[in-house]
């Protein structure tokens, strides 16, 4: 991780001649083979994928100079692992193991296109040879993940490279604290975790707050299920988030930083952790950063595996090694956070903004997105839906236009449902609001909310009280226990809704669902408590009737709660194979051959094994 | 056995001093310790309280609040199974169940033979390809009852996994 014959930076003249130094260095025709290592080409192997290919380089020779890098994700993972070739980046996609060598004779070393890796439009049937070309990618803007896919993120030379540090080097060398923070309060930018809460207001308060040391936090915990930006960003990026924190810190006169992450992403942890080692060599980090004076050191707290940790003063209870309980609001952490001092701590992807925010101005992001929401953010598109994937958008785009044009609509041709935005504390928005604009204030209004910024597509299969059933099921898990209305209200809600989806629900049971929602949300601690309902609330806002059709007639509509639908055989379709007489665990299926089998409703318990085992969909819910 | 107390001691007293004994580390110093051993053995916590003068309750209390925490020794393999709303909309729900039934081994325990520990996870980060099993550190995608329970079928209970990428 080292990085091997820079020596330490004197001066921000330093790191511009080293930057000049590396890019000279760089042929911009030079061969490279870049291999996408995000989470969902890693998923499909793509880290064998990277070893052949570097294989393969090592093979040619040195008359070649070819590079085999593993990058940062690519944003559609629904077509992993893709490769990109320069020249040209040349997209290949669904890229399997005996591809390589196919690729890199025809490719890397031939310069022709291996037209059967390309990318296929679905509709029109079009290849596409770059990402341009790919409807995915056009309506998308990078700025946080501008870097992933591009550079190496292990690669220290390759982010300065890239333009990395020069915000860092501009703030300390030609900025005033005070301008920092102007600059950041001109640009607009929202916490990108899900509150909201204009960035550059809460460094100042926390700049502005009696008491010494200050400390500085990244929040890593990326909790919220059907989420992944932040890690995307951690692991393909890393150096983008030292730097903000950087710049911030300076902003906000804070020696000490934290970065507290997940403990189920390892890689992230590793990836940061590489990250700070090679910033403190070259002095981007550490004492006296480029002989400025000033001084900054970050530490990497792993979490636990505790959701409520994501709330800010239960991550710093967890930071001062107790459980992650939160505190009331009211007490503010810029005040008194960490070891009771003021704190500042802002999200992954909040901090990876800034060093752009820096280079370009406020003016710049402000002028993308809404009035209110500037600048874009990252969805983690995912469910039901064609293109899954990482997305970045401007503020301000159509619900409609990210599921249908970058998400390339529903799977399967089935009808869409809802959508469901903001993890645990948001909500499902369907189909009559998708021209809705995604920002701060218009989700929330549709009582949903912006969140992290997991965007997770249903269809017309799925059952509504079943997805605030699950919700809430994750969130009585997940709640510390501390406050009695959390603890208590999330088991009897969950009771309730368990017992609707049974076909046990009775009248009124709606109504009992809304109190109880009402009254954790005037009660409850803290936020994980006071959104807690928000599943139920927004299900039976927009989806009454499939509460009622539960509750009142005992059935199930998307036909998804058990016993509150039946298994039957089309005697049409059925070719009397027997593989579902075989596999019925209660015997309750009869049938000789060439004869259409039967299922007896008094026997069957409603398992689904015939469902799934029927090679030719004979058996059909009803 | 007397040897391998004294290099438990070691190993605790290793990690103590690697923090400089700040009770604030107490979890990255739990967490170390329990990559050290695979779980939390008793006695290494109570030399950690002891050590840093705080409570035995106050480690416990973190134990048990902290899902990643194991106070009893893991199975051969591991087993992760996400759960989070993509992966459990798309099946896995009843892939936890079948296992549990199956199995014979709760969320959280080992399976009786020792074969595997069995941990569902809220969302490993990987839902553009659920629903997700993480074995041994390799990641299956697009996993199904079928597919689950054959992988976990083929699990050898002799082989101990080569040391898993969720390990490092």
């Amino acid at each position: 991780m080292t990085v091997v014959g820079i020596e330490r930076l004197s001066t921000p003249a330093d790191l511009e001649r080293l930057r000049e130094d590396l890019r000279k260095r760089r042929d911009p025709a030079a061969k490279c083979v870049r291999v996408c290592i995000g989470p969902g080409c890693v998923a499909k192997g793509a880290m064998r994928l990277h070893e052949l290919f570097a294989e393969a380089v090592r093979q040619t020779g040195a008359e070649v100079a070819i590079e085999a890098k593993g990058v940062g994700c690519h944003g559609l993972c629904e077509r992993g692992p893709i490769v990109i070739v320069h020249p040209g980046n040349i997209f290949y996609q669904r890229v399997e193991e005996p591809d390589v060598a196919e690729i890199f004779r025809e490719t890397v070393l031939g310069g022709r296109v291996v037209e059967r890796l390309l990318y296929e439009d679905p509709a029109s049937g079009e290849r596409a040879r770059t990402a341009d070309g790919i409807p995915f990618y056009k309506a998308q803007q990078r700025i946080a993940l501008a870097h992933c896919g591009v550079i190496n993120p292990a690669s220290l030379e390759d982010y300065i490279a890239a333009g990395g540090y020069s915000a860092l080097a501009k703030a300390l060398a030609t900025m005033m604290p005070e301008q920092v923070l102007e600059e950041v309060e001109r640009s607009g930018l929202r916490g990108r975790g899900g509150g909201g809460f204009p960035t550059g207001r809460k460094w100042r308060s926390c700049r502005d707050a009696a008491g010494e040391p200050k400390y500085v936090i990244c929040n890593g915990d990326e909790g919220d299920p059907g989420a992944f930006m932040d890690r995307v960003v951690m692991e393909g990026d890393p150096h983008a988030v030292l730097e903000g924190m950087v710049i911030g810190a300076y902003a906000i006169g804070s020696r000490q930083g934290y970065i507290y992450v997940r403990n189920e992403y390892p890689l992230s942890v590793e990836r940061l952790k590489g990250a700070i080692g090679q910033a403190r060599e070259l002095g981007l980090l550490g004492e006296d950063i480029l002989s400025t004076g000033f001084s900054f050191d970050i530490r990497i707290n792993r979490g636990g595996g505790a959701f409520v940790c994501g709330e800010s003063t239960a991550l710093m209870a967890s930071l001062e090694g107790r459980p992650g309980e939160p505190r009331a609001k009211y007490v503010h952490t810029v005040e008194h956070g960490l070891h009771d001092k003021p704190t500042n701590l802002n999200n992954v992807e909040t901090w990876a903004n800034v060093p752009t925010i820096i280079n370009r101005g406020g003016e710049w992001f402000a002028a993308i997105g809404t009035e209110k929401s500037t600048g874009t953010k990252v969805f983690s598109l995912v469910g039901d839906v064609v293109n899954t994937g990482l997305v970045e958008i401007p503020m301000g785009i159509t619900l409609r236009r990210i599921i249908e044009e970058i998400g390339g609509g529903v799977k399967d041709g089935k009808a869409f449902k809802a959508v469901q935005t903001g993890g645990p504390s948001g909500g499902c928005i369907p189909a009559e609001h998708l021209d809705a604009q995604v920002d701060f204030d218009q989700l929330t209004k549709l009582g949903s909310m912006m969140g992290s910024g997991g965007m997770i597509v249903m269809d017309e299969d799925t059952c509504m009280v079943n997805v605030a059933k699950y919700f809430l099921n994750f969130l009585q898990d997940e709640s510390c226990g501390k406050c009695t209305p959390c603890r208590e209200g999330l088991a009897q809600m969950l009771y309730i809704l368990d017992r609707i989806t049974r076909g046990e629900g009775e009248p009124g049971d709606v109504e009992r669902l809304e109190a109880m929602a009402e009254l954790m949300e005037g009660t409850a601690l803290c936020a994980l408590g006071k959104t807690a309902a928000n599943p139920v609330l927004s299900t039976v806002r927009h989806f009454r009737d499939e509460y009622d059709a539960h509750i009142l007639d005992g059935r199930c509509p998307a036909k998804q709660c058990r016993g509150l639908f039946r298994y039957e055989i089309d005697a049409e379709a059925c070719k009397a194979c027997g593989l579902c007489k075989k596999h019925c665990p209660v015997d309750a299926i009869s049938g000789e051959k060439k004869v259409p089998h039967v299922i007896d409703q008094g026997k069957c318990t409603l398992c689904g094994t015939c469902f799934d085992k029927c090679p030719f969909g004979a058996v059909f819910k009803v | 056995m007397a040897e391998s107390k004294v290099a438990d001691e070691k190993l605790v007293d290793g990690i103590i001093d690697h923090y400089g004994g700040d009770e604030g580390m107490l979890i990255p110093m739990m967490q170390d310790l329990q990559a050290g051993c695979g779980y939390l053995p008793v006695d290494q916590l109570k030399r950690l309280a002891a050590r840093l003068e705080v409570p035995m309750s106050r480690l416990y209390a973190v134990a048990t609040f902290y899902a990643s925490f194991r106070l009893a020794p893991k199975g051969l393999h591991e087993v992760t199974l996400c759960v989070g709303t993509v992966c459990y909309l798309k099946g896995s729900g009843q892939i936890s169940e079948m296992i549990s039934k199956e199995f014979q081994v709760e969320g959280g325990g080992t399976t009786p033979d020792g074969l595997f520990s069995f941990r569902p996870v809220n969302c490993v980060g990987a839902c553009a390809v659920a629903p997700v099993m993480i074995v041994d550190g390799k990641y299956f995608n697009g996993i199904t009852l079928d597919s689950a329970r054959d992988i976990l079928r083929g699990l050898s209970p002799e082989e101990a996994p080569a040391e898993s990428e969720a390990q490092k």
